[in-house]
């Protein structure tokens, strides 16, 4: 693996709320390197959004902070940067791609309009220049008469479409590191696959670095190099997608992992469901966070909070009895390679 | 379809020309042109809005008696309070005054106040409203008090007091007197209107995302928010438009307005009224200048109803 672009140590974000403080993301740590495919996956409120957010310094005041932690991306640590440097860096080097293209782009004006709006803002050139970066970056993404195209509003465009547009303006500056925050949920099966496969191919083109959030982990499957597994605003599991899909060693995973219906096999059995919700991430008890929904949960697991622990290669976990479980009860035979 | 020979180059254009179609895109003008147009009672209303401004602004140039002369007939006896006929349309007053002249040109003073006013209610509610509603927190509770404060005001009372205040300061100028007491009195409600829809407005996923492009405040506000907050906007400029007209008839009316014997529509009915009541039966003084201040007001609240539906980008379904 290359350079490492992206270092994120020990982050922090909490919201203040009338309840109390959410601890939403709590002491989390990684390292995205150049033209890594990396992927984040976890259920509704794990903090895949929020460390996004994090990174891209767009956690709303008062109620948001990042309480600790570094974010280092090229050398320099973004939680530093004043204001104006920040924002030079949005959009240019780290762009972002929304999981709605019904709601992300502004419906008043056209998408050629807003497209060359975000190449002006970072990129010193004339306006008709600007319109020929534009019309090439909507054919990059495969949108048939970009010429044309440029002067719809979005409204006139499918859903499909949008999401097109979008990752063409998130790459209309060449940024170093995309973060795609479930850019295909709202998409119809089809489509995600296109857009997935779209994303791959112009990202490897230009050596870009993908964050990807999402919640299903067939997406991360066919995309990422690596893969952390996040719960409860902390790590679960990180390491290589073979390594995850193959060798798991936390609970946690293995559950989402064996919850996944397969095309592929007939099944007497209902499939795994892993018990209970989420905790309330205000003031969340000691120890493990998954322990009262864990299958394999001992005495220890709800006194002692389990540090991330390096398996060799890469490969992190954060269990007391990693990787010593015999997770196949839950998790079920080997993917079909 | 089998048996056809597509024609070379890319698919369906190529077959459509071939066959003689040819699809036309649809600019946005257009859309709201024909928005516009379908909109009867907006379309009528333009028409008539239309008129009374240019009648209002091109008043020099129309055969008309000097809205202040006293008339006299040819025996050098002044021609006062004669019911409408053909030498003076719409009759004449208590003074010998062509009220033709007097509402065409009382037109302008009240068309000044109406646009000036709205104008700067557009301007200040606007503003205030929307940093309010983007930034929140304590500048929001700042600005949203002292918008409370101005909308707490007894509107008639305090305008009668300031209006006869500014009126010796601004001595001549009664016009613009009464616009910048009107905007400075009326600009609360727009506020609050433009910051209930920043607050809904600032939370769209599109603002996060020009956010993240790394667009600046200040054009998160004006580009990419404040357009889709133009038709409360609008709509809202157009009833204090309206409302503008009417208070500063009323004001007029009470003798705070402006100075006899400059025509304005309210003056000029209240004065009227008081001739009516005293048993002179000049009905043409009243009803004149009223039905001119009412077809004006319609008008401008109908505009503003079909302006709203035709800018709005997404509509796509025509009226009627």
């Amino acid at each position: 693996m290359s350079e490492p672009l992206l270092q994120v140590s020990n982050l922090r974000t909490f919201f203040t709320t009338e309840e109390g403080i959410v601890r939403a993301v709590d002491g989390l740590s990684f390292t995205i390197h150049k033209g890594e495919k990396f992927g984040v996956v976890g259920e509704s409120g794990s903090g895949k959004s929020v460390t996004a957010l994090s990174i891209m310094r767009l956690i709303e005041a008062p109620a948001g902070e990042i309480v600790t932690g570094e974010i280092h991306f090229k050398g320099q640590d973004l939680l530093r940067l004043g204001d104006e440097e920040m924002r030079k860096i949005r959009g240019a080097q780290i762009a972002m791609i929304f999981q709605d293209p019904m709601t992300a782009l502004n419906p008043v004006y056209t998408i050629g309009n807003q497209l060359v709006e975000t190449i002006m803002l970072h990129q010193e050139v004339r306006k008709s220049q600007a319109v020929d970066i534009g019309i090439q970056a909507l054919d990059d993404v495969h949108i048939p008469n970009p010429k044309v195209r440029m002067d719809d509003y979005p409204h006139q465009l499918s859903g499909g479409m949008r999401q097109r547009v979008m990752i063409a303006m998130g790459l209309s500056c060449n940024p170093d590191l995309l973060i795609a925050d479930e850019p295909t949920t709202a998409l119809d099966v089809t489509t995600q696959a296109q857009i997935l496969h779209l994303m791959l191919e112009l990202t490897e083109e230009r050596d870009t670095a993908v964050m990807l959030i999402t919640h299903d982990l067939g997406v991360v499957a066919g995309f990422c190099d690596n893969i952390q597994v996040m719960y409860a605003g902390r790590l679960a599991e990180r390491g290589t997608t073979d390594f995850i899909f193959d060798n798991t060693f936390h609970p946690y995973t293995a559950g989402l992992l064996g919850s996944m219906t397969r095309l592929d096999e007939v099944r007497e059995e209902r499939l795994y469901s892993i018990r209970g919700a989420p905790p309330s991430l205000i003031n969340p008890s000691n120890g493990c966070r998954f322990t009262p929904r864990c299958d394999f949960a001992q005495d220890i697991c709800g006194s002692k909070t389990p540090l991330p622990r390096e398996f060799g290669d890469g490969h992190w976990a954060a269990c007391h009895f990693a990787p010593d479980l015999d997770l196949s009860r839950v998790k079920r035979a080997e993917r079909v390679g | 379809m089998t048996d056809r020979n597509l024609p070379p180059g890319d698919g369906y254009a190529a077959l459509d020309e071939a066959e003689g179609l040819t699809v036309e895109p649809v600019t946005q003008w257009q859309l709201f042109r024909s928005r516009f147009v379908r909109h009867r009672l907006a379309m009528m209303a333009a028409v008539v809005l239309g008129i009374i401004l240019a009648l209002a602004l091109f008043a020099d140039f129309l055969p008309l008696e000097n809205p202040t002369d006293q008339l006299e007939d040819d025996n050098g006896r002044i021609v006062n309070l004669l019911s409408p006929r053909a030498e003076y349309w719409f009759g004449t007053d208590e003074l010998g005054q062509d009220v033709l002249s007097r509402v065409i040109y009382g037109g302008r003073t009240s068309l000044t106040v109406a646009v000036l006013t709205g104008l700067m209610v557009a301007t200040f509610g606007t503003l205030v409203g929307s940093i309010a509603g983007y930034y929140g927190g304590w500048i929001d509770t700042l600005l949203m008090r002292f918008t409370d404060l101005i909308l707490s005001l007894p509107l008639l009372p305090v305008a009668i007091v300031a209006a006869a205040w500014l009126r010796e300061a601004f001595r001549g100028r009664e016009a613009l007197s009464l616009a910048i007491l009107l905007g400075t009195l009326l600009w609360g409600t727009l506020a609050r209107i433009v910051r209930a829809e920043f607050l809904s407005l600032r939370e769209k996923e599109f603002v996060e995302a020009a956010r993240a492009a790394g667009a600046r405040d200040r054009r998160i506000i004006f580009r990419h928010i404040l357009p889709n907050a133009l038709s409360p906007i609008i709509v809202n400029a157009t009833l204090v438009i309206g409302l503008a007209i009417i208070l500063e008839a009323a004001l007029s009316f009470l003798g705070f307005g402006v100075r006899p014997p400059e025509p304005a529509w309210g003056a000029m009915a209240a004065n009227g009224g008081r001739l009516a009541v005293g048993g002179s039966g000049a009905w043409w003084l009243v009803l004149f200048p009223s039905v001119a201040l009412i077809v004006t007001v319609l008008s401008v609240n109908f505009l503003g109803d079909g302006l709203r539906d035709a800018l709005d980008p997404t509509q796509t379904i025509e009226r009627r």
